[in-house]
């Protein structure tokens, strides 16, 4: 059973329409690449899984239980929708790390607040996930103290820290600079395993090619291909798809 | 007139001073939140009256605000304000509270969506998010405007003499009506002295906040 179905997800911004009806389905342990030019509505998709953002229409599903429903969503209370948040993670492109706190408060802040068990328990975690992300020298180091590689990768933990069933990235690499991007994208596919669900709206199309699962590409609001990498990357059928990857992938 | 009991003499008015200084912070901060957030009110009415009362308040002199809490009490409502220090401490704390809260708003406003959004996803509710991340990078960004008003606020309970409450330059004043002069300049040394105190304290603060952005 997939862990993970989306079905016919709506969402304007006044009179735009930027999903025009999303479905999808993932299976546990898998990783999903979006790709897509600026403006096809890949942020806001997240946004909606992680509620964010609240979609008009379609339904939301992890196993087989519908967290969301966009018919009935005024029915939801601020508490049931943190409790639907927390099935996902987000790593943001712009990190937003807690600039006051160090690295090892800004992974156990809300395992704390929300006590998932006690302190101690959640400082050893969080030491885990630090350790796992390559960072154990700059536990009591300050965001500001950081490369950008560094935050970003003390996000992922971050996220990591609350046990996702799945682990959203947005455009994880667009604020680095070039060459940091390489150790954020081997921390991401490092966590690739049969556990770990992943989705990732990413401009690296390399990446894209070879560490995901499934591909999806957007244009406008609407999937326009979807599929395994060696069939988007390899033998894209709609002409939209083609022509973004030939852009993409153009060498200068 | 000795040296001494002038230096004295002043001292006990400038403790008037000290006390309308402090209670004026001690009741403007927590008053001056509660207008700030009001003026951030989705419920438009509030928000549009709070900033029409801020604008009334900022837009009027603080002496004429002493005339009005002292006098209107007595015209209006028939029930004459006695206590010429309470009425001093009342418009002082509302025109702070109001300086106060446009600080705040712009304080809390200047703080990154993404701050929010990154507490939300991470399934904390407002308060939480509120007081756990946002309140202190608030404080920090405060800090100078706060600084600069809190100073000034030691120079305007000065002020307080118009309404004759017996504040250190009233003390000084009935010196001058004596022929002696010199005590009106030496009221000075106590404001400089004061806000020489304020100074290194808010510098000792900032440094302490200086180990984030």
């Amino acid at each position: 059973m997939s862990v993970l179905q989306v079905n016919n997800i709506k969402k304007s911004f006044g009179k735009t329409e930027v999903l025009k009806g999303i479905s999808f389905s993932l299976e546990k342990g898998e990783v999903l690449s979006i790709i897509g030019s600026s403006g096809s509505g890949k942020t806001t998709l997240l946004r909606c899984l992680n509620f964010l953002e609240f979609a008009e229409n379609g339904t939301i599903a992890i196993g087989d239980k519908v967290i969301y429903d966009g018919a009935v969503k005024k029915n939801l209370s601020d508490s049931e929708i943190r409790k639907n948040r927390l099935h996902f993670g987000l790593v943001f492109q712009s990190f937003n790390l807690f600039p006051q706190y160090n690295v090892l408060e800004n992974i156990t802040l809300a395992p704390n607040l929300l006590k998932m068990d006690t302190p101690e328990n959640n400082e050893i975690h969080a030491k885990q996930l630090i350790e796992r992300v390559g960072l154990t020298e700059k536990t009591e180091s300050y965001p500001c103290q950081l490369s950008g590689g560094q935050q970003q990768r003390v996000a992922i933990a971050r996220a990591l820290a609350l046990k996702p069933d799945i682990l959203c990235f947005d455009e994880p690499t667009s604020a680095l600079d070039p060459e940091l991007t390489g150790e954020v994208l081997k921390v991401i596919k490092g966590l690739k395993s049969k556990d770990s669900t992943m989705i990732v709206v990413t401009h690296e199309m390399e990446f894209a090619k070879n560490v995901s699962d499934k591909v999806i590409f957007m244009a406008d609001g609407v999937i326009e291909e979807m599929g395994t990498p060696q069939e988007i990357f390899e033998n894209p059928k709609s002409e939209k798809t083609r022509s973004f990857l030939s852009k993409s992938l153009e060498e200068i | 007139m000795s040296f001494q009991q002038v230096t004295l003499d002043l001292a006990v008015g400038f403790l008037e001073n000290c006390r309308l200084f402090f209670e004026t912070l001690l009741f403007s901060i927590p008053l001056g939140l509660i207008i700030s957030f009001c003026s951030m009110s989705k419920f438009k009415p509030l928000s549009y009256l709070m900033k029409i009362f801020v604008w009334c308040i900022r837009g009027t002199p603080l002496m004429l605000q002493l005339f009005v809490v002292l006098y209107v009490p007595g015209l209006v409502f028939n029930m004459p304000m006695r206590n010429r220090m309470l009425a001093a401490l009342i418009a002082f704390v509302i025109n702070y509270a109001c300086y106060f809260s446009e600080i705040f708003r712009g304080g809390i406003e200047s703080i990154p969506k993404g701050q929010y959004e990154a507490g939300q996803v991470l399934g904390l509710t407002k308060s939480q998010i509120f007081s756990k991340i946002v309140l202190l990078q608030v404080i920090k960004r405060i800090i100078p405007p706060m600084s600069n008003e809190i100073i000034t606020l030691v120079k305007d309970t000065s002020l307080a003499r118009v309404i004759a409450v017996g504040e250190i330059l009233l003390a000084a004043e009935r010196f001058a009506g004596k022929g002696i002069i010199w005590p009106l300049f030496y009221t000075g040394a106590y404001f400089l002295i004061f806000c020489g105190v304020l100074t290194l304290l808010f510098g000792y603060i900032e440094k302490k906040m200086s180990y984030f952005n």
